[in-house]
């Protein structure tokens, strides 16, 4: 269980994290989304001490983080995977952690072994590893622990598609075991896949939070059909609400707030033939999070992406 | 794996481990580990030793033949130490930034002040190992000289002698371990460490030597100044002033701010 309570951060004039309240619940996989820049990283080095709360705080496991008396049983930290002595073997740091935590020097194959690097990469020093490497050595050092709360910034960065397969595989079985893993990525696609609970934040605010399957339910049905300008006054003679959809990559979409049965009626009613009808799930996740932070967003979007 | 599913699954908040603090030993011996486990590291280590008995060769080598004893040897030595000491100390704490390996010792303790602490027990004890193997490769050379000359070895250098020398390097690896605190980078706390004993002693000298009022007030200004009786011989009450003003000034003083910015300083 990891509790955020009212937590902001500033920095002079600047605020990173303004007033973020969440909690990431056991059981479950809580994914932390937002722009760069939105203040993930910044919240989440406050969870673990490393960086001091302006006002609020983190309670994890009930405790303040400094308060756990041997953190790394509890508590599984990946902030940043290249943050490591480049001239040390990867074994080399996975034992100092072993060492400083007192368990069994055994634990250190068996994380190897679990993140699948091989005894050779092992042995290597991280100077010479892929960001792809680094990453798992650092999952295999939140893990070494066995802790049930995980906090990982961007697990997935960096690593190939059966690697990122395999971790949420991982997460899963972990969050099933009972532990809690948050973790922030803006991989909306991994997200999507993995997460049971969002947190949505901008510009240090959040946005949006709750379960994935409440937040994206209001996503409603995406159809694609040529003749947008006919549907369009179809819907809305029908008084139902659509916007323009930018999911399809063209202008020949939109999202409409109703089901797949209704919109399929009022279309064949207009006698527009459809290219597509689905529930727009699938798209929901990136629209929501474009919708939810454009003012936040770096880039200007086109006025149907912001829509 | 498995039987973590079965606590969790089935009395995930009663039986609950309850971690016992991690004893301060245990984090000497990952400090102490910390200096040795990488390549440059290593050498840093070795190279008190080699450096030991180069200067011992050298001694041998060039010295005058009645120069061959031991506070010769010692002297010798004595130098080099002066510099890798101190860079020991300086990269123990500042590699945990300029490394960014910080991320995980201060997460992994998360009172900052018990690692920082450990850090300092083994810069210490580091020190102090280091000047008795360097006094004993000293003792070899000084009757492996002799013995070259046919004379008897010369134990010119007493117990207070040696003593305050290693207590000048101590000061010497504090004078480091605090640059390394305030400063946080390697590679500045580094030159730091040149321009304070070096640069810095320099100037002193000059300006002692050009300006009387200077001269006068020097003992009390410089530690460097201070420090250096050290390697003469025994101090009177004034010289140990000398050295315990100045040592509040430019070493107290600073790694007491130092360590009280790095506590409440964010790590990235």
């Amino acid at each position: 269980m990891i509790t955020v309570d009212s937590l902001t951060k500033t920095y002079g004039a600047f605020t990173a994290v303004d007033d973020v309240t969440f909690t990431a619940r056991p059981g479950r996989v809580t994914g932390f989304l937002g722009p760069n820049g939105a203040g993930k990283s910044t919240s989440m080095r406050v969870m673990v001490g490393l960086t001091p709360a302006t006002s609020g705080g983190v309670t994890v496991c009930g405790r303040l983080f400094r308060e756990l008396p041997n953190p790394g049983l509890e508590v599984g930290v990946l902030l940043d995977a290249s943050a490591q002595h480049a001239g040390r073997t990867g074994r080399e740091i996975l034992t100092v952690a072993q060492r400083t935590m007192g368990l069994p020097t055994s634990r250190v194959d068996e994380m190897i072994d679990l993140v699948s690097l091989t005894p050779s990469e092992a042995d290597r020093r991280v100077r010479n590893y892929s960001l792809g490497m680094r990453q798992r050595l650092g999952i295999a050092t939140a893990l070494l622990g066995n802790p049930e709360v995980l906090i990982l910034d961007e697990p997935a960065n960096g690593l190939d598609p059966a690697g990122i397969r395999w971790m949420r595989d991982l997460l899963r079985g972990y969050a099933n075991q009972g532990a809690t893993v948050l973790l922030s990525s803006h991989l909306l696609h991994e997200i999507e896949v993995i997460a049971d609970d969002l947190v949505v934040i901008g510009n240090g605010r959040i946005v949006a939070q709750g379960a994935k399957s409440e937040l994206l339910a209001t996503a409603g049905t995406l159809v694609r059909t040529n003749d947008i300008v006919t549907l369009s006054g179809a819907l809305s003679a029908s008084g139902i609400s659509f916007s323009a959809s930018a999911a399809t990559g063209g202008d020949d979409a939109l999202r409409v707030e109703a089901d797949a049965g209704l919109v399929g009626k009022v279309a064949l009613d207009a006698r527009v033939p459809l290219l597509e009808l689905r529930p727009a799930e699938g798209a929901g996740l990136e629209e929501m999070f474009l919708e939810l932070t454009a003012d936040t967003q770096r880039e200007t979007l086109t006025e149907g992406a912001a829509a | 794996m498995s039987t973590m599913t079965a606590d969790r699954a089935t009395t995930a908040q009663v039986e609950k481990r309850q971690p016992r603090p991690i004893p301060f030993t245990r984090l000497l011996s990952v400090e102490l580990r910390k200096c040795f486990d990488t390549r440059a590291g290593f050498w840093l280590m070795a190279s008190i030793g080699i450096a030991a008995l180069l200067a011992t060769g050298a001694v041998l080598l060039w010295a005058p033949d009645s120069e061959l004893t031991y506070s010769t040897f010692a002297a010798a030595i004595g130098f080099p130490m002066a510099i890798i000491l101190p860079m020991v100390a300086v990269l123990s704490v500042t590699s945990e930034w300029s490394q960014r390996s910080g991320l995980t010792t201060f997460t992994l303790v998360p009172h900052r002040s018990r690692a920082i602490a450990a850090k300092f027990g083994v810069t210490v004890g580091i020190s102090v190992v280091s000047m008795l193997v360097a006094m004993a490769i000293g003792a070899v050379g000084t009757v492996v000289g002799s013995a070259i000359l046919g004379i008897d070895p010369v134990w010119d250098a007493g117990f207070v002698d040696l003593a305050n020398i290693v207590l000048a390097q101590v000061l010497g690896m504090l004078v480091g371990f605090m640059l390394g605190v305030v400063i946080r980078n390697s590679s500045a706390a580094i030159v730091a460490y040149f321009v304070y004993s070096f640069a810095l002693t320099a100037i002193t000298e000059i300006l002692a030597a050009t300006q009387s009022w200077f001269a006068d007030l020097q003992p009390w200004v410089d530690f460097n100044y201070a420090q250096g009786a050290l390697f003469n011989g025994s101090l009177d009450a004034t010289q140990w002033a000398n050295l315990a003003v100045t040592g509040v000034v430019w070493l107290v003083a600073p790694m007491a701010f130092g360590l009280w910015s790095l506590m409440r300083s964010e790590v990235k």
